[in-house]
């Protein structure tokens, strides 16, 4: 029988090694093993200066909660921060941190997805194929560049409409809806990825129950596509949380504890540009305050990326 | 089985006239004409490539959703052109249901994916009426006894034949007067496809079926009339011959036919 195969595949030109001619021996591949090498060290490399980040991180932030002027409950639960006459009252800082990313998010969140949807559902393959390159580039225009559309143009149009009086030059809105305008690309091609992962045959499966479009994409293709677009929003949000150069320009300087979109505020990471771009000495508690903040938003996003992560495996795991 | 006149008077489901079905340039089907009796199961057959899905496809409008896909002739269904320009294709495929290759069921419930269909073709019932019309959807495709007890869970929890059973379910749940299928039990072992074909002669009585098989014994064993595609000189399919399944099967008129079911190409 396999005499007979090894016969028929010989006739044909296929040579079969017989056993004993089968060489199974390890061979050098030096090419190979320099390549393997060069990216073994890159990867390495990677990891280290994350590594050494994180490190620094900790290691200042110790020094920080260390000080008999400061702890860590002070940090969590007092309101006020005033690193001048030593109050380490973390709160004005998050929520002002809280308020432009939520800005941001209401902006982005539904106008990116809506652009999500047209590009995957009714756009056609020429359009989509201009669209996205186009939302990546603008995902990559520089964030000062938001700033000053902030600054010039947004709180203009919000002070025209609401009043002199009522927003601040510096303001929380301002500077949540330039950081809006920022992410929407993020969140429309993060989500149109989401979106187009969504199986076409399920598509097909509503189209031939007489679904439309729209009934499509809101009914089917958009519940089955959950976990993906919130991981995308997760994502912007981290993107939001992380932002600087928009509200350290339009947002103000100072921190204040306030609940009003048009008063301004510091964020976490505006305070952290403002404080190391002045004449801080090194190793005083303003200085290894703003590595306390840094570990905070440090953990913010972590976890954040955290969660998205856990929702694109669910999401890979209903359709393999 | 029964050998059926195929001039009876039993009237027609629907017709295609002449239709032509264009990707592009590519001329994919060749003027087919074939008139569908009601509550019969015609079969499609051909090799590969010959245009049956497309010919299928073209009978709900499926091909809409094709971009490049354009179409000549006429589907004529309750008397009315279904490409006629006032003719809305949604409407059309809430009355001519299909069946995919693959099981698509939603990743939805049991439940959820038969209310589906229903619930965007304007449902104005009850909880009860929808539980009873879900009900009666999951029986008449012989699926109640297996998921009664658990129509909460994600349709994607059943085995590959109750989810194709689940999406012959959700077809029928909209009330359809046809039912296309695209080769429905490729994917399916012996047993289900059985199960399958004798869900498929007791949808008869109700519904019009048109099945694309690449199966020959299902051709012969499970339809009524059948339809021999091929594809022609500049690779367009064409009809090339059509009858009563026992016609064709024991005493076809053309020759490509006679080699096609004996197997001898294709
Ligand atoms: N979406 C499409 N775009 C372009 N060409 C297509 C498309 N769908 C089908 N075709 C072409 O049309 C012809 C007929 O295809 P069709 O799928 O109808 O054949 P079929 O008889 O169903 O084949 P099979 O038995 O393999 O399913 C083929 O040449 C195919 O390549
Ligand atoms: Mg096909």
């Amino acid at each position: 029988m396999a005499d007979q195969a090894r016969a028929r595949a010989e006739s044909i030109g296929v040579s079969i090694p017989t056993e004993a001619t089968v060489d199974l021996s390890k061979r050098p591949h030096i090419g190979e093993t320099i390549i393997q090498a060069i990216l073994f060290i890159c990867g390495v490399l990677s990891i280290f200066t994350t590594v050494g980040i994180v490190w620094v991180l900790f290691q200042q932030a110790w020094l920080f909660f260390g000080d008999p002027e400061v702890s860590v409950l002070e940090f969590f639960t007092t309101f006020r921060w005033v690193p001048e006459i030593g109050l380490f009252g973390v709160w004005p800082l998050v929520t002002a941190t809280f308020m432009t990313s939520l800005i941001g998010m209401l902006v982005a969140i539904p106008f990116g997805l809506a652009a999500a949807i047209y590009l995957s559902e009714y756009a056609s393959d020429r359009v989509r194929s201009v669209v996205k390159p186009l939302l990546e580039i603008l995902a990559g225009v520089p964030t000062v560049v938001y700033g000053y559309f902030a600054l010039g143009f947004i709180t203009p149009l919000l002070r025209n409409i609401f009043g002199i009086n009522t927003v601040n030059i510096y303001n929380m809105a301002s500077a949540g809806i330039a950081m809006g305008i920022l992410i929407l690309p993020l969140i429309a091609s993060l989500s149109e990825d989401a979106l187009s992962a969504v199986p076409q045959s399920l598509r097909n499966a509503s189209f031939g129950l007489g679904a439309t479009r729209l009934e499509t994409a809101i009914r089917v293709v958009l519940p089955a596509a959950a976990s993906g677009l919130v991981a995308a929003f997760i994502i912007g949000i981290s993107r939001a949380v992380g932002e600087t150069m928009i509200v350290a320009l339009a947002a103000g300087a100072g921190p204040n504890l306030t609940a009003n979109p048009f008063d301004s505020a510091e964020t976490i990471t505006g305070h952290i540009a403002r404080i190391s771009g002045g004449d801080i000495s090194y190793g005083s508690i303003q200085y290894t305050s703003i590595f306390a903040l840094g570990l905070l938003l440090f953990v913010i996003t972590l976890g954040l990326n955290i969660l998205s992560r856990r929702l694109v495996a669910r999401f890979r795991e209903v359709y393999e | 089985m029964t050998t059926y006149d195929i001039d009876s008077s039993n009237a027609n489901a629907i017709e295609a006239r002449d239709m032509s079905i264009y990707y592009g340039a590519f001329r994919a089907v060749n003027k087919v004409s074939l008139a569908i009796e009601k509550n019969k199961i015609t079969a499609f057959i051909g090799p590969s490539g010959c245009g049956k899905s497309t010919v299928l496809r073209s009978f709900n409008r499926m091909n809409d959703l094709v971009p490049t896909a354009r179409t000549e002739g006429e589907i004529v269904f309750r008397g009315k052109n279904l490409y006629a320009p006032d003719v809305d294709p949604v409407e059309v495929r809430r009355r001519i249901g299909m069946v995919f290759q693959k099981a698509n069921p939603f990743p939805k419930s049991i439940y959820e994916n038969i209310a589906y269909g229903p619930r965007i073709n304007g449902w104005r019932g009850t909880k009860a009426e929808m539980d009873e019309l879900v009900e009666r959807s999951l029986r008449g495709a012989a699926l109640w006894d297996d998921v009664k007890d658990k129509l909460q869970q994600s349709g994607l929890s059943l085995s590959g034949g109750q989810q194709q059973r689940l999406c012959i379910a959700r077809a029928l749940a909209t009330q359809p007067e046809v039912i296309l299928m695209d080769e429905p039990c490729s994917a399916l072992d012996p047993i289900s496809t059985l199960k399958i074909e004798e869900l498929m002669f007791e949808l008869r009585q109700r519904y019009t079926i048109i099945i694309v098989t690449h199966n020959m014994q299902q051709a012969s064993r499970a339809s009524d009339y059948t339809a021999f595609f091929l594809m022609n000189s500049e690779r367009a399919g064409e009809l090339v011959e059509y009858g009563t399944t026992e016609q064709i099967f024991h005493n076809p008129k053309d020759e490509r036919t006679e080699q096609y079911i004996s197997g001898r190409f294709g």
